[in-house]
C-alpha cells in the first residue's frame, strides 16, 4: 500500500507554485547576504580594527550571534528529538519546519566564530595543534558533531518524502526531477525500509537529546571557564541551555505561522499545535525567570566587589536600559500575552515570540558585554565601552538574511510538513488518522 | 633553570612612564594614533595604572606599573585552543605569532587584561621605522594576532650568547628586561625567583610584598612592594 495522506496536495502545493514573489524575496535576501560578505572581505583585508571591538571588549556582536544562532538551532532538536523521545505525537507535523531552523541556523552560528577570528585562514591549526584543554575546542567538537548529526537526522527523515516527490511531482522541471531522483537514494517505500528508518530515528533522537544539552552548555563554558566576574558561575550552563530552548521554540512559532499563512497550510498546521507550543513556552519563560532570579540574587546578596561592578552596570548603569527592556518587555510581556491572549490566537503568539527572540539576542549581549567592559583591572579606571560598527551590523543582518534565505528556498523545493510522518497509512503500517495524524511508531511507543 | 620574576617597589615608582617608553622601543609595539588609542586599542606591553581608593577629597592614589604577570598558573594558556600561547621552561609566558588564530579567548580570560590584539597591520611613522629593534623575536607582528610582554626574551637570548662568546657561565644577573634597566626610580628588580640568595627572591619574601589578585590562584611572578 503506498503512502496516503489526505493533505498531500496541500503540502505539495508550495513546491508547484514558485512565483514572482519568491524571486523577489530570494533576490533581496541575496543582496543583504552579499553586503555581509563584502563587509567580511573588507574586514579580512583591513583587520578586525574596522569593527567596534577594542580592549577590553575583545568580543562583540559576532560572539553574541554565535551564541544566539546556536540557541535558535535548539528549536528543531527540541521539537523533533526530545519530544520524539518523550512520545509526544502531536509534534509530527512541525518536526521538519523546526528541524529546518536547526539546520539553517547552525552554519551561521559556527560561521560567526570564523568571522570573529583574527586569522580565519589558520582555522586548520585547530586540527594540527588543537588541544582539548581549551573551551574553544570543546565548542568546535560539540558544534561540529551537532551539525553533522543534524544533517543526517534531517536527511533521513526527509528521505521518504523526497521519494514521494520523485514519484508524484511529474510536472516540475527536469533538473528538479533529477535532483529528487538522486537525493532519494533509490528509496523504495517498502515496509522494511520504514521499519528500519523509524528505528534509526528513534535511536538518533536519544543521541541528539544528549547532544543538545551538551552543545549549549559547552557554548556557555566559553565564558564560564574564565574567572571573570559575571561569567564565572556554574549556573551559566543551564541558563544558556534554557534560553536556547526558549528562543528556539519561539522561533518555531514564528516559522509555523508564516508557513501557514503564506503556503495556506491552515488544515495541517491547526491551532491545536500552536496551543501546545504555547504551553511549552509558558513553562520555559517561567524557568527562565527562575534562573534569572537565582543568578542575580546570589550575586547581589553576596555583594562581592568585582561582581557588583558588573551587576550594577546591568541594573542601574550603562546597560540598565537594555537589561530592563529585556526583562520587562521581552519576558514579562510575552508571559502575559501567552497566558491571557495567546490561546487560539496565532497573531498574538507570533508577536510574543518575536519579542522573545529580540529579548534573547539582547540577553546574550547583556551577558557578554558588561563583563568585558569591567574586567578587574579596568573597573578601577572607569571601564571600557563598546558599540558595534557598520561591518558588524552588516554581517549580523547578512546572517539573519542567510537563515531566512535557506529556509525560504528549502520550502519551495521540499515538503515542509513531513508527509510520511503525518500520513494515514504507510506501507506496512496501520494508522489512526485523527486527530493529529501520525505514524504509529513515530510516537515512540 | 632560573624562574624569572620581577619585583616593583611602589614606594620608589613615581609614575614617570620611562618603563612604558623603553618597552615600546625594545619590543617594537606599533604606534596606534590618537583615535585608536581613545578606542582602547593602543598596544602597550607595560602600562602604569592609577588606582584610586576612597572618596574625594579623602583619596589615596597608587600608581601601579603593570607588565604581564607571567603567571605560574596562567589563565591565558589554559584556554588557548592551539597552544599559541605557552610557558617556557624558565616560566616566561610567550605567544607564537605564526600559530595564533586570533580567537581572543586568552585576552578575555586573562584577569589582568595584559594581552593586546593587533586590530590592524602595525604601523610606524617613517622616522620611527628606521629605529625598529632588529631582533627576530620582536619583528613586527601581523594583524590579527595577540601579543604581550615577554620579559624581553630577546635580551635573555643575547645575554646567553654573549656569555658563551666570552667563554663564561651565564649568570642570572646578566640579563634584565628593558623596563628594569630604564626605571628612573630604580623601582624594578629582576632575577631568578628560585635562587634564595637573589635580590628578587628576598624582596618577594619581604612583608611588604604582594601580588595582584592573589586570590585568583594565577600565581603571578610579578611582585609589588606595598607603598608607605
Ligand atoms: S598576566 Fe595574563 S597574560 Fe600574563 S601570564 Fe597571567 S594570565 Fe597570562
Ligand atoms: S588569540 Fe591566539 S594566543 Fe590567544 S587563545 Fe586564541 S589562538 Fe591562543
Amino acid at each position: 500500500m503506498p503512502i496516503t495522506n489526505r493533505h498531500e496536495q496541500t503540502i505539495l502545493a508550495p513546491i508547484r507554485r514558485v512565483g514572482m514573489g519568491d524571486y523577489l524575496l530570494w533576490g533581496s535576501l541575496l543582496v543583504l547576504m552579499l553586503a555581509g560578505l563584502g563587509a567580511w572581505i573588507w574586514q579580512y583585508i583591513e583587520g578586525l580594527g574596522i569593527t567596534g571591538m577594542n580592549r577590553p571588549v575583545y568580543w562583540g556582536v559576532y560572539i553574541t550571534n554565535f551564541v544566539f544562532f546556536i540557541g535558535l538551532a535548539h528549536s528543531g532538536t527540541f521539537i523533533s528529538a526530545i519530544l520524539r523521545v518523550a512520545g509526544q505525537s502531536w509534534r509530527a507535523p512541525l518536526t521538519r519546519a523546526a528541524e529546518a531552523i536547526t539546520l539553517f541556523s547552525l552554519p551561521f552560528g559556527a560561521g560567526s566564530i570564523l568571522i570573529d577570528m583574527g586569522h580565519p585562514e589558520r582555522i586548520l591549526n585547530l586540527i594540527f595543534y588543537g588541544r582539548f584543554q581549551s573551551p574553544i575546542m570543546w565548542d568546535v567538537t560539540a558544534v561540529g558533531l551537532y551539525m553533522l548529526s543534524s544533517i543526517v537526522f534531517f536527511y533521513l527523515s526527509l528521505l521518504p518524502d523526497i521519494a514521494l516527490c520523485r514519484d508524484r511531482l511529474t510536472d516540475v522541471p527536469n533538473w528538479q526531477k533529477r535532483m529528487y531522483k538522486v537525493l532519494a537514494l533509490g528509496w523504495k517505500d517498502s515496509p522494511e525500509q520504514y521499519h528500519r528508518l523509524e528505528k534509526v530515528l528513534d535511536g538518533m533522537a536519544v543521541f541528539m537529546t544528549m547532544l543538545v544539552v551538551t552543545v549549549h552548555t559547552v557554548v556557555s563554558w566559553l565564558f564560564g571557564m574564565t574567572v571573570q566576574p559575571g561569567w564565572h558561575t556554574a549556573l551559566i550552563g543551564p541558563f544558556f541551555l534554557l534560553g536556547a530552548i526558549l528562543s528556539g521554540t519561539a522561533a518555531v512559532v514564528i516559522a509555523l505561522a508564516l508557513l501557514r499563512k503564506v503556503y495556506h497550510l491552515e488544515e495541517v498546521l491547526h491551532n491545536g499545535l500552536f496551543n501546545s507550543l504555547r504551553k511549552l513556552l509558558i513553562t520555559f519563560i517561567l524557568g527562565w525567570l527562575y534562573m534569572m532570579i537565582a543568578e542575580h540574587l546570589t550575586i547581589g546578596y553576596a555583594s562581592m566587589h568585582e561582581e557588583m561592578v558588573v551587576l550594577n552596570d546591568k541594573f542601574s548603569g550603562t546597560y540598565s536600559l537594555v537589561f530592563w527592556n529585556m526583562t520587562v518587555l521581552v519576558f514579562f510581556v510575552p508571559l502575559l500575552i501567552f497566558i491571557f491572549k495567546g490561546k487560539n490566537n496565532v497573531g498574538w503568539m507570533v508577536f510574543a515570540s518575536v519579542l522573545i527572540n529580540i529579548g534573547m539576542w539582547m540577553e546574550r549581549y547583556i551577558v557578554i558585554i558588561p563583563t568585558e567592559t569591567s574586567p578587574r583591572l579596568f573597573h578601577e579606571m572607569g571601564g571600557g565601552s563598546y558599540l558595534p560598527a557598520l561591518p558588524e551590523v552588516l554581517i549580523t543582518i547578512a546572517c539573519f538574511a542567510g537563515l531566512v534565505f535557506l529556509y525560504a528556498l528549502f520550502t519551495r523545493f521540499f515538503p515542509i510538513i513531513p508527509i510520511w510522518e503525518t500520513a494515514e497509512s504507510l506501507p506496512g503500517h496501520a494508522h489512526n488518522a485523527e486527530p493529529a495524524p501520525v505514524s504509529s511508531t513515530a510516537t515512540g511507543d | 633553570m632560573p624562574r624569572w620574576g620581577m619585583v616593583i617597589d611602589l614606594d620608589k615608582c613615581f609614575a614617570c612612564q620611562s618603563c612604558t617608553a623603553a618597552c615600546r622601543m625594545e619590543n617594537n609595539t606599533p604606534v596606534a594614533g590618537q583615535d585608536q588609542a581613545e578606542m582602547g586599542r593602543a598596544i602597550l606591553w607595560n602600562e602604569v595604572l592609577p588606582f584610586v581608593e576612597g572618596e574625594y577629597p579623602n583619596i589615596v592614589e597608587t600608581m601601579i606599573p603593570r607588565p604581564c604577570m607571567h603567571c605560574d598558573n596562567p589563565a591565558c594558556i589554559k584556554v588557548c585552543p592551539v597552544q599559541a600561547t605557552f610557558k617556557n621552561e624558565e616560566g616566561v609566558v610567550l605567544v607564537d605569532y605564526d600559530r595564533c588564530i586570533g580567537c581572543r579567548l586568552c585576552t578575555v580570560a586573562c584577569p589582568y587584561t595584559v594581552r593586546y590584539f593587533n586590530w590592524y597591520q602595525p604601523e610606524w611613522p617613517e622616522a620611527l621605522k628606521e629605529h625598529l629593534n632588529p631582533e627576530p623575536e620582536v619583528k613586527p607582528r601581523p594583524k590579527g594576532v595577540v601579543e604581550k610582554c615577554t620579559f624581553c626574551t630577546q635580551r635573555l637570548r643575547k645575554a646567553r650568547e654573549e656569555a658563551e662568546a666570552a667563554g663564561r657561565v651565564f649568570n642570572a644577573t646578566d640579563y634584565i628586561p628593558a623596563c628594569v634597566q630604564t626605571c628612573t626610580g630604580h623601582a624594578r628588580y629582576f632575577g631568578d625567583l628560585d635562587d634564595p640568595n637573589s635580590l628578587v627572591s628576598k624582596l618577594a619574601h619581604s612583608p611588604r610584598a604582594f601580588r595582584l589578585f592573589e586570590e585568583l590562584g594565577t600565581q603571578p611572578k610579578v611582585y609589588y612592594l606595598k607603598q608607605g
